[in-house]
């Protein structure tokens, strides 16, 4: 934790993660805000928490999402590798076309399943 | 302002900020706000925030261990030119620094190829005592 003249400082992140149990063995992850170094541990803590439970079929929703770098893209990469491992899948909903920019130029597109919206995301999962 | 007296003045915007993670968004809205002075598309703003973004990212997670980093935003009459200093002494952010695992150095890449594809000029300037300058620029649109 952060100190400010040795107290402990708020840590007031921009970024909202819930989560909730859809059909079958499914979760959706709805992330609201912006991902970055300072707020990714949080999703990473959220997803990680999940597939620790044996969740390993997910819908990751990003429509609320305004923001995302390198570590946020890491932190899906890997849940993604952790899901896998267990014959599981991620899918993720975006519509933002900033955020679409970014999985288009990294490739990263053509890794994941990239959807415009929940239910086709949700159908979609292996 | 006297006209002749205001074009002198350089359009440059200076902001030193911990070396922390919580501040990379500051570091970023002040880029765009810069960038948005000099007319960019709301496209090419995002694109300067996240090339900031993650030049300021890779010196917290794997360059030197400075106190503070500097960023510098210059706009030019045709260009915005973003320098980030990271006082630390050890590599660039282009190797990545010291110590990373192979997940850490993934991310690292990715950060780094972002910034070479949003930005249209990237170099590193190393000095072995002062630290590291990353020097982006990104040029206007022809008519903007």
């Amino acid at each position: 934790m952060t100190t400010f003249n040795g107290k402990p400082r708020k840590r007031n992140l921009d970024i909202k993660v819930t989560v909730r149990k859809a059909h079958g063995d499914c979760y959706v992850v709805d992330l609201s805000g912006e991902i970055d170094v300072y707020t990714s541990p949080k999703v990473k803590e959220a997803i990680g928490e999940l597939i620790d439970r044996g969740v390993y079929h997910l819908v990751i929703n990003l429509e609320k999402v305004r923001y995302i770098d390198s570590t946020g893209l890491g932190v899906l990469i890997g849940g993604l590798k952790r899901v896998r491992e267990h014959g599981g899948s991620v899918n993720l909903v975006c519509t933002n076309p900033q955020i679409k920019k970014i999985f288009d130029i990294t490739g990263l597109v053509k890794i994941f399943g990239m959807f415009e919206n929940e239910d086709v995301a949700m159908n979609a999962l292996v | 302002m006297n006209p002749a007296v205001e074009r002198a003045v350089p359009e440059l915007v200076e902001l030193r900020v911990p070396c922390r993670p919580e501040w990379v968004a500051l570091a970023r809205l002040a880029a765009a706000t810069v960038a948005n002075r000099l007319s960019f598309s709301l496209e090419d703003i995002e694109d300067v925030k996240l090339a900031v973004a993650e030049a300021c990212t890779a010196v917290i997670q794997h360059s030197g261990h400075g106190e503070f980093i500097d960023l510098t935003c210059e706009a030019l009459s045709d260009a915005l030119r973003v320098r980030v200093h990271d006082s630390g002494r050890h590599g660039s952010p282009a190797d990545g620094g010291p110590a990373m695992t192979f997940d850490e150095a993934r991310v690292a890449g990715l950060g780094i190829f972002l910034i070479r594809t949003l930005m249209d000029e990237v170099s590193y300037d190393v000095h072995p005592q002062l630290g590291t300058d990353l020097l982006m620029i990104k040029r206007l649109a022809p008519g903007s």
